[in-house]
């Protein structure tokens, strides 16, 4: 059962060939025998899935199903959910307990889905490859001496290694793109607004945006028609109706326009990374698209303006971890100053650490103006190379990452190392673009992502470029040899 | 040389929205500690804010009355710094795009003439929960109820020149917001809050001199004798040579005493930056013209409206527009006796004292506007006199004569108050008083023409308590005067 897909899933589910409880049932099991491999969850929350697969079967008896009531899924654990440890892999909140759904889980919640757990990531979403998690990195169901990639690192794992058919992630920088190259499954970066932050916690707010991970385009359909919506309580959500995004999956590219950066195929790019891509756009030509160069000049910019504006945002993001409400607390704090140094010293691991200081220092009085002002600028620049690159394309396309995924400790000593590693999809966050990741090949034996960067809501023709490719070809069936 | 006393304020003052800036929870004052604070009051993770578009409004209102720039753009921007009763760790306000810009509002000085204020912006921000340090044994309790309400901090130019002009201006301030109904104003609950910037410099310098913040004044006594004690404790460092320290003070109105809080150099940097959870906020002139529609009259406008429609003083115009709901009183009470300035007076007067006495607002006068009026009216068609209508109106505070209307009527008909008119029964009663009277009659008939009037008033005192105070002194006066100076001849 493990192997179908969300699609396959919640058909099997319609038509009786077996029950949401089964189903759950089956795949807790799987999870609890195979997750010590990966370390892809991080709570895995039995009894509440069986609650909700038992309330999706009446619901399916009754004839009052949706599409995904009773399919199981997993949740990043940055998502709040009511009665259920929300950690956001860290310290800071190993011990807290969510009062409240966010507005993602609780539109799974109405859909009938399954939540079986919550999925590793890096430590408030900050890292590249899950190695800043609290609870150990998620590791990489392709290669375990290698990294799943991040911050959505146990989503991603938990997908390829066919423990979940789909899972929710979260991308500020590349988050769920970059998670899903490096395991070879399909994540999708809506336009940011598209879904609501409401309960997901906080990283670089003006850059935060959830979306699904599964193995399929189709199912990244399914999945995006339960999160994406207007939401009165997140003030950057966007009112603006959503469409069906299973709709129009099947449309021919006849005509399709696609451009490729010529900064996103050049310098230090792995070459068998360059020809599965390139392979990959010969595909698309096949399918009847066209393909321009064109340039987004500043490429190299989007990483030094990200590392001002996402660490200044979370600097003030993350003040409200404090030790007096919830959360981590230092034993016997001596007085106030104590208690905030200590508890924050001691719950926050070393990356998230690293990001407070460089976002304090980047908003300090002297400092703005040159740092967080000019960083704001180049965003402006960056937003504007889009703006006239869509003029002449209908889909841009390249290399999710410049390498596959790296071995676990291998970069943690170089930050900036890490940080380069997000270079082709940080530029999307600054635009506040939709991105997609789908595998298309190998490098090295392990997985290589194409990306593809659409307009402002331009999700459902992204969904259906990528759909049609995996009409075509096989590479998002491929699962690694020992799963 | 002479010192120049330089002082501009911040006031904080509480909108009176139902739900939080940005949050639904409730902004009633008084409820048990953190039952009025919801996720995202709490700052729980995750919890985004959502802007209550009533502040807004209340804040263009403002902007209005004081004549200011309308931002049509306004910025929330983070506040950052660390305090327990902070949940976010930062505090949402406004930095470089405020909702309300430059305006005015003039003041009346004491010589009569009127001094023009300037007010930089008004800016909408939240208040920060309660720490409270008794009651925890050596912890501290936190209360975050009144974290998230909504506050307009206003912020003068440096205009004022004495405590008086600042008592003056703050007063003003007061009044406009409570006339709006955009503010409770109610200062021991912390509803309208004074931060006061004071400097000296010598007479005719433009140089302002070093400045101190005395913060949190709820009150205007307070704000008052904060500022004398710290002109005079500023001129005797200067006076000494010494230079003054730029820092926050805080100052205690119960033992007069203010105290240094923190130094300049011991100031938070504040890493404002725009507030990414919110959007900037956009209005037009449609929205704008739609809030004007809904101004009520201002106190300026009434003021100047009393002194024309009703003929009062510049004082009286003055003291009875400041507030709606006095000046509501005044002209309810003035319609039901048609005679403005009797109602002023009383309004001024008998009323006054006796809210004062009780410190109760004119909102809760156990006297009505329609009572007051009907029992003025009384004295108007001459029946009672003034005397007995104090005595009426002491019944009414009372609660006798029941509270509805004509209870005026009803005291003055129990207690036998009204006023004899009958000149028949009156002069019967100043002869009864003249024949007893020998000697000061004797005394009367000796005395100068001219020293005969301050005599009279023995007599008239005898006879209106022959008249049990019911006669009407007019009259009396009258034929005493006549039968007094027909014995002389």
């Amino acid at each position: 059962m493990h192997n179908k897909t969300l699609a396959e899933l919640a058909q099997g589910l319609a038509n009786g060939a077996f029950s949401s409880v089964e189903l759950t049932q089956s795949l807790l099991d799987r999870i609890t025998t195979e997750d010590s491999r990966y370390n892809s969850f991080i709570s895995i929350t039995h009894a509440q899935a069986l609650a909700q697969a038992e309330a999706a079967d009446v619901r399916i008896k009754a004839g009052d199903a949706a599409p995904l009531t009773g399919v199981p899924i997993a949740h990043k654990d940055i998502f709040c959910t009511d009665g259920v440890r929300t950690s956001c892999g860290s310290k800071m909140l190993d011990n807290f307990i969510a009062p409240y759904n966010a507005t993602v889980i609780e539109a799974f919640n109405r859909a009938g889905a399954v939540n079986l757990g919550k999925t590793n990531m890096d430590e408030f979403a900050m890292g590249s490859s899950n190695e800043s998690s609290f609870y150990g990195p998620a590791l990489n169901p392709w290669d375990t001496d290698r990294v799943p990639g991040g911050s959505s690192g146990g989503s991603a794992a938990a997908v390829a290694a066919r423990l979940v058919p789909a899972a929710t992630g979260t991308d500020t920088g590349g988050s769920i793109r970059q998670p899903a190259a490096l395991t070879g499954i399909t994540g999708l970066k809506p336009t940011y607004g598209r879904v609501s932050r409401y309960g997901m916690i906080a990283f670089a707010s003006s850059l935060d945006q959830g979306g699904p991970m599964a193995r399929t385009a189709e199912d990244c359909a399914l999945m995006l028609n339960v999160m994406a919506g207007f939401d009165p309580k997140d003030s950057t959500s966007i009112e603006r109706d959503v469409p069906d995004y299973s709709a129009d999956l099947d449309k021919p590219l006849d005509g399709l326009k696609i451009g490729l950066p010529k900064e996103y195929f050049s310098g230090d790019i792995d070459p068998e990374i360059q020809s599965a891509v390139q392979d990959a756009i010969k595909q698309y030509e096949a399918l009847g698209a066209t393909v321009k160069e064109i340039s987004l000049p500043n490429t190299q910019l989007c990483i030094p303006a990200y590392y001002i504006i996402a660490p200044a945002e979370a600097s003030s993001n993350l003040s409200r971890f404090d030790g007096v409400r919830y959360g981590y607390r230092c034993e016997d704090p001596q007085d106030l100053e104590d208690l905030y140094k200590r508890t924050r010293g001691e719950g926050f691991g070393d990356e998230v650490k690293r990001r407070i200081m460089i976002g304090t220092y980047a908003l300090s009085a002297g400092y703005y103006d040159a740092y967080y002002l000019k960083a704001q600028r180049i965003r402006r620049l960056i937003q504007q190379d889009f703006v006239a690159a869509f003029n002449d394309v209908d889909v841009i396309m390249g290399p999710t990452t410049p390498h596959p995924a790296f071995k676990i400790g291998e970069k943690t000593n170089d930050p900036v190392a890490m940080y380069l590693e997000d270079i082709f999809t940080i530029s999307v966050n600054l635009a506040g673009l939709p991105g997609m990741s789908i595998p298309v090949g190998f490098a090295n034996g392990l997985p290589v992502g194409l990306q593809l960067i659409g307009k402002h809501f331009d999700e459902a023709r992204l969904l259906n470029i990528a759909h049609k490719f995996q009409q075509a070809t096989d590479w998002h069936t491929k699962a690694p040899s020992d799963v | 040389m002479e010192w120049e006393t330089v002082i501009g304020l911040e006031i904080h003052c509480q909108l009176a929205t139902d739900s939080k800036i940005f949050s639904g929870a409730s902004t009633a004052f008084g409820a048990e500690p953190n039952t009025q604070a919801c996720a995202v009051d709490l700052a729980l993770p995750g919890t985004l804010p959502v802007f209550n578009d009533n502040a807004l409004k209340m804040a263009v209102k403002f902007g209005l009355a004081i004549d200011a720039q309308i931002g049509k753009k306004s910025v929330f921007a983070r506040k950052n710094y660390f305090y327990p009763d902070l949940p976010k760790g930062y505090q949402t306000s406004q930095m470089d795009d405020p909702i309300v810009g430059i305006g005015h509002v003039d003041i009346q000085l004491k010589d009569g003439t009127t001094k023009r204020v300037g007010v930089t912006r008004a800016h909408l921000e939240e208040d920060a929960g309660k720490s409270l340090h008794e009651d925890y044994h050596g912890m501290t309790g936190i209360d975050l109820n009144r974290a998230g309400t909504p506050l307009l901090e206003i912020v003068s130019e440096p205009d004022m020149r004495s405590a008086e002009e600042a008592v003056a201006y703050a007063k003003k301030i007061h009044s406009i917001v409570t006339n709006l109904g955009i503010s409770d104003g109610d200062m021991s609950q912390g509803s309208f809050r004074c931060d006061v910037n004071v400097s000296l410099r010598y007479k005719g310098e433009e140089e302002f001199g070093t400045r101190t913040e005395t913060k949190n004044l709820n009150s205007f006594k307070f704000m008052e004798d904060a500022i004398k004690l710290e002109v005079e404790r500023q001129m005797d460092i200067l006076e000494d040579g010494g230079e003054i320290t730029q820092e926050t003070r805080l100052y205690n109105g119960d033992t007069k005493v203010a105290r240094s809080m923190r130094s300049k150099e011991e100031a938070n940097d504040y890493r404002y930056f725009p507030c990414p959870d919110l959007l900037p906020v956009m209005i037009d002139d449609d929205f704008i013209d739609a809030i004007r529609a809904t101004l009520p009259e201002l106190p300026d406008a009434r003021h100047q409206r009393f002194m024309e429609q009703y003929g009062l003083s510049d004082y009286d115009a003055g003291v009875l527009s400041g507030y709606s709901d006095t000046a509501a009183y005044f002209e309810t009470a003035t319609e039901q006796c048609d005679d403005a300035k009797l109602a002023a007076n009383w309004v001024m007067g008998e009323l006054s004292k006796h809210l004062n006495s009780n410190s109760l607002e004119i909102a809760d006068s156990p006297v009505s506007a329609e009572q007051l009026g009907q029992l003025l009216a009384r004295i108007k068609d001459d029946t009672i006199n003034g005397k007995a209508a104090k005595q009426v109106f002491e019944a009414l505070w009372k609660g006798e004569g029941g509270n509805g209307e004509g209870a005026a009527d009803a005291i003055i008909e129990a207690k036998g108050l009204k006023q004899v008119t009958d000149s028949g029964a009156i002069e019967a009663m100043i002869d009864e008083v003249i024949a007893a009277a020998t000697p000061q009659v004797e005394q009367y008939k000796a005395a100068e023409p001219e020293k005969r009037g301050k005599m009279l008033g023995f007599f008239m005192g005898k006879v209106m308590q022959a008249s049990k105070g019911t006669a009407n002194p007019g009259q009396v006066n009258k034929l005493l005067k006549t039968k007094l100076d027909a014995l002389c001849d």
